[in-house]
């Protein structure tokens, strides 16, 4: 639970679903909620997939000039004409799971976990949910639904408003 | 002698934080409260975490690529 002796509070629209996009808002909700902020997430577009119980994430290179693989001590980038090839994408997801690992970097389920324990507020985008078809049920316990208006009033409370 | 010890040695930002947070939890205000940590960014990670927090890190230290910091659970 968040301490609530610091009055400061934060909020994140949360707009990007893939695994290596999962991470910004996730870690930075977790820790506001560690040093006793009130934290809010705002889930919309692609964004929204972070909350569907069952985590299928996934990343490309594709179009990601500055993604630097670390390999046989160097670096590689993968040109967009190989970055497009089946099998790339699901191959950099599992390079990029195998060095979260190794580093000791905690998993997106971890994370989430950690979001909901410290009782942060997670809201799905009604409007998305609409769009992409996604039923409430395939969504994490605990989860609120709300629109813009919800958002904007969470966002006029809060010291940090962070659009990821 | 610290009143808890948290060995967060080989996690990476922000699971040190994370864990700390956890563990000053079960230690009673006015206790001590000693992380371990490899990660370089933990240094001014809890720096901050304490002063935005009320903690007070009373002590922080380097051996060797492990890094110790002392909390004060004050708030």
């Amino acid at each position: 639970m968040p301490d609530k002796s610091n009055a400061k509070s934060m909020s994140i629209i949360v707009t990007k679903g893939s695994l290596d996009w999962a991470y910004p808002p996730f870690i930075l909700s977790t820790t506001a909620a560690a040093m006793g902020l009130d934290v809010s997430m705002f889930f919309t577009f692609y964004g929204l997939a972070l909350l569907k119980k069952d985590l299928k994430l996934q990343m490309t290179p594709l179009g990601n000039a500055a993604m630097e693989m670390p390999m046989m001590g160097g670096h590689m980038v993968l040109p967009n004409a190989m970055a497009m090839l089946p099998g790339v994408d699901a191959a950099a997801t599992v390079m990029m799971k195998n060095l979260i690992k190794k580093k000791g970097v905690a998993s997106i389920e971890e994370l989430r976990e950690a979001a909901v324990e410290s009782e942060i507020k997670m809201i799905a985008c009604q409007m998305t949910l609409d769009l992409f078809e996604y039923k409430r049920e395939d969504l994490i316990e605990g989860h609120e639904l709300g629109g813009a208006a919800t958002y904007i009033d969470i966002a006029t409370k809060s010291d940090i408003n962070l659009f990821i | 002698m610290a009143d808890a010890v948290l060995d967060a040695k080989g996690l990476n930002c922000p699971l040190p934080i994370l864990k700390a947070k956890k563990a000053l939890k079960d230690v009673p205000s006015g206790g001590t409260l000693e992380v371990l940590s490899t990660d370089p960014g933990s240094v001014a990670d809890f720096e901050a975490f304490c002063r935005t927090t009320g903690n007070e890190l009373l002590d922080s230290k380097s051996d060797g690529g492990v890094y110790t910091f002392l909390i004060k659970h004050t708030s």
